[in-house]
């Protein structure tokens, strides 16, 4: 049963989906706290009002058009996730190894056992002091809030119908915080639960951090349904400096829905970086704005999709006042029946002279059912920019394959190593040591464990050296 | 050990070797002059076997074996090497990682055990030091970000590493220094000895200063014009290669 747009004319809203008016009732359901629910009312109210009157998502809808959300659309049954506490097993084969302060969120809700005390300027919403109520009243909702409605997404608006509490991250003016956050989000086996998130970071001016949002399952997963709706805002104060990781790491049965909205001010600095597997459903949006002169960013992604998985990722920056840069690249490995998008819009506004934007996407296809739609969406307004963007879905490269062919090495091991390479050269940007020895090693095992990444497809000049 | 009767080869279509013949024995270094698009690289990617380099007629024995028959990975197992013109760059495949599992496909071949992480470890940094290459490098990306000397010098290291029968130098004196260039001579003449072989290929007679050559050879338009020893090269050196031409050899 779908509730496909039959009518585009907005102001006769569409029929809503099955997941839409469940999700709504969801919604009610949630309790929310006299302590501090005034600080979430207008954004619940105003989420849900959102979401109600959205067009589920399908073909027809420029923003959806390659993923299917069939997963979630007839879902009648999900239900709020009943808290739980991570296993042991989890922790010590999943956790990255690494000096920092780490929370861990099992199905949402914070589990107090697996967590470090939180350190000054972190804390939930539902135990702000009066410091922090005024943070999260000042910027909650704020940055995402920005985005042309035209724009927006549902989910985005269903993340604020459903905030009941979060976590806010500030960092005050100066500080510098020397240990890394560590954001562990784990999604358990319970069937059919969803989970929401919701993360607040705020860096006043000068300030300086490095947060790594890791998303995994608990590791019995059989036929997990579970739908995980985060979204994370970031406000990064003049000459703040922030290194943002998220890796999206769960199981293939997971449905993940998430995005990342950033404002950086005037000198600001962001490196970013993201990796995702695929999954049932997986789709990230990340909006970058510039809104102050100067401020700077370099983002690199990755996403690795094989077996049925779909991974999805909507990238827009906007550059909105003048001498920003930004430098984006993402990479992506495609194989077996999966599908990926890469959406990268860059978005120059008239005021935003001196813009240098750079965004290159390039893809390994590794088998011929596998599919990739990768878009560049360009509005350039003023004259005086530099913009350079470049898209490809490619093969290996022949003369690198051909020089390890030389020295002895077999097509199959050769291959590997390249197709891993392919991406491994992306790690390189990560400044965390101990996270990017990690990664690494995730990614040769992802590589070793079977062939599906590894890009076989014959180049298509064959070895001319018979006579 | 290499015998190239006369051999035929295209590029793209285009006929660059037109029936050349080269007899090596063991032991010995040959070097290969020749003004540029002569065929000398186009050699050397014929006899390792890379994809687009279509032999059309001759043959090659390679140690009594039909090297034509032989894909690009197991040419190289059988000693075949060729320090490239251009050595190629590869990001994010770490240069040890590379290395390694060179020497295990050659050793592999050999019959020989595999080398420990660590017993690799040694022997890559000692002969990364026998060429003067910071150890460092082995960590970097294959050739990532190497200056052209350096890319030179890993060549040499891969060579010594991987211990061939027969080893094609394609241009490795090109661009470099002469300190580099002495790096590079002693890497080569500590490793000849009576079972290894060389081709040499460089457009400088200095190189031949330092490694010696038994034979020179002057390829033109696909063949072999002119053989005869080192004198040869001091020749070529003074006039050029445009006296050969006249002489309608
Ligand atoms: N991959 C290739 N594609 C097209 N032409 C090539 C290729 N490689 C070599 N050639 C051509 O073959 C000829 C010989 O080149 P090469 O063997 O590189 O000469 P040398 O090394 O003696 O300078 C030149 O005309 C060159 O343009
Ligand atoms: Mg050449």
């Amino acid at each position: 049963m779908s509730a496909r747009m039959t009518n585009s004319r907005q102001s006769i809203p569409a029929p809503m989906s099955a997941f839409q008016r469940h999700a709504l009732m969801m919604a009610k359901q949630q309790s929310v706290a006299a302590s501090h629910g005034h600080l979430l009312s207008s954004l619940r109210e105003q989420g849900a009002s959102e979401f109600e009157r959205a067009t589920w998502p399908g073909r027809k809808l420029e923003h959806w058009k390659y993923t299917s959300v069939q997963a979630l659309q007839s879902n009648e049954t999900a239900v709020w996730a009943a808290g739980s506490s991570a296993s042991a097993e989890c922790l010590a084969t999943q956790l990255i190894p690494m000096h920092a302060t780490r929370l861990v969120f099992v199905d949402g809700v914070l589990d107090a056992a697996a967590s470090d005390t939180m350190p000054e300027g972190i804390c939930l919403f539902s135990q702000a002091d009066n410091l922090a109520t005024d943070v999260i009243e000042a910027n909650l909702g704020k940055v995402a809030g920005t985005v042309d409605p035209a724009r927006r997404n549902l989910f985005a608006s269903l993340n604020g119908a459903w905030t009941l509490d979060g976590l806010l991250i500030h960092v005050a003016r100066n500080v510098v915080l020397e240990k890394p956050v560590y954001l562990v989000y784990v999604s358990t086996a319970q069937h059919n639960v969803v989970a929401n998130l919701r993360t607040l970071v705020v860096l006043e001016q000068g300030a300086s951090a490095q947060i790594i949002e890791h998303f995994l399952s608990s590791e019995h997963v059989s036929g997990n349904n579970g739908f995980v709706n985060t979204l994370t805002e970031i406000q990064l104060g003049p000459n703040a400096q922030l290194h943002h990781t998220r890796l999206n790491l769960e199981h293939e049965a997971a449905i993940h829905v998430g995005a990342v909205h950033v404002n950086l001010m005037r000198d600001a600095v962001l490196n970013g970086f993201t990796l995702s597997e695929g999954s049932q459903l997986k789709r990230i949006d990340y909006q970058l704005n510039h809104c102050g002169q100067g401020a700077s960013l370099s983002f690199d992604g990755v996403y690795l999709a094989r077996h049925d998985q779909q991974v999805d990722y909507h990238t827009c920056i906007e550059h909105r006042v003048p001498n920003c840069t930004s430098q984006q690249v993402f990479r992506g490995i495609v194989g077996n029946k999966a599908k990926a998008v890469f959406n990268g819009r860059i978005h120059i506004f008239e005021d935003a002279q001196k813009t240098l934007a750079e965004m290159s996407n390039r893809n390994l296809l590794t088998s011929n059912s596998a599919e990739i739609y990768t878009k560049p969406e360009l509005e350039i307004y003023a004259d005086d920019v530099k913009c350079a963007h470049g898209a490809t879905i490619s093969q290996l490269d022949e003369t690198a394959l051909y020089y390890l062919l030389s020295r002895g090495i077999s097509p199959a091991n050769a291959r590997t190593m390249l197709s891993f390479g392919f991406i491994n050269e992306l790690l390189s940007s990560l400044t965390i040591e101990p996270l990017r020895v990690w990664l690494e090693a995730w990614l040769r095992n992802r590589f070793s464990e079977d062939r599906s990444l590894v890009s076989d497809i014959k180049p298509a000049t064959d070895s001319g050296a018979e006579p | 050990m290499l015998d190239i009767h006369e051999l035929v080869a295209k590029v793209e279509g285009k006929q660059i070797l037109n029936g050349l013949n080269l007899s090596i024995k063991p032991g010995e270094v040959h070097a290969i002059m020749g003004p540029n698009g002569a065929g000398k690289s186009t050699l050397g990617n014929v006899l390792t076997g890379r994809a687009g380099y279509d032999v059309v007629s001759g043959d090659v024995t390679f140690n009594g074996k039909n090297l034509f028959e032989l894909e690009v990975e197991e040419r190289a197992r059988e000693g075949v090497f060729l320090a490239f013109q251009y050595p190629v760059e590869i990001p994010g495949v770490s240069n040890m990682e590379f290395l390694k599992a060179s020497v295990d496909a050659r050793r592999k071949h050999l019959g020989l055990p595999e080398l420990s992480s660590f017993d690799f470890m040694k022997l890559a940094r000692e002969c990364s030091q026998k060429v003067s290459l910071d150890p460092a490098f082995l960590k970097r990306g294959v050739n990532e970000g190497f200056s052209g000397g350096e890319k030179k010098r890993n060549e040499i290291m891969q060579m010594m590493l991987l211990e061939p029968r027969l080893c094609i130098l394609d241009e490795t004196d090109s661009g470099l220094d002469i300190d580099a260039l002495q790096v590079v001579a002693a890497g080569v003449n500590a490793m000849r000895d009576s079972a290894r072989s060389f081709i040499v290929v460089t457009h400088y007679q200095r190189l031949l200063d330092f490694i010696v050559p038994d034979y020179v050879h002057v390829l033109a338009n696909g063949r072999i014009v002119r053989t005869g020893d080192k004198e040869l090269a001091k020749e070529l050196e003074a006039k050029g290669y445009g006296w050969l031409e006249k002489e309608g050899v």
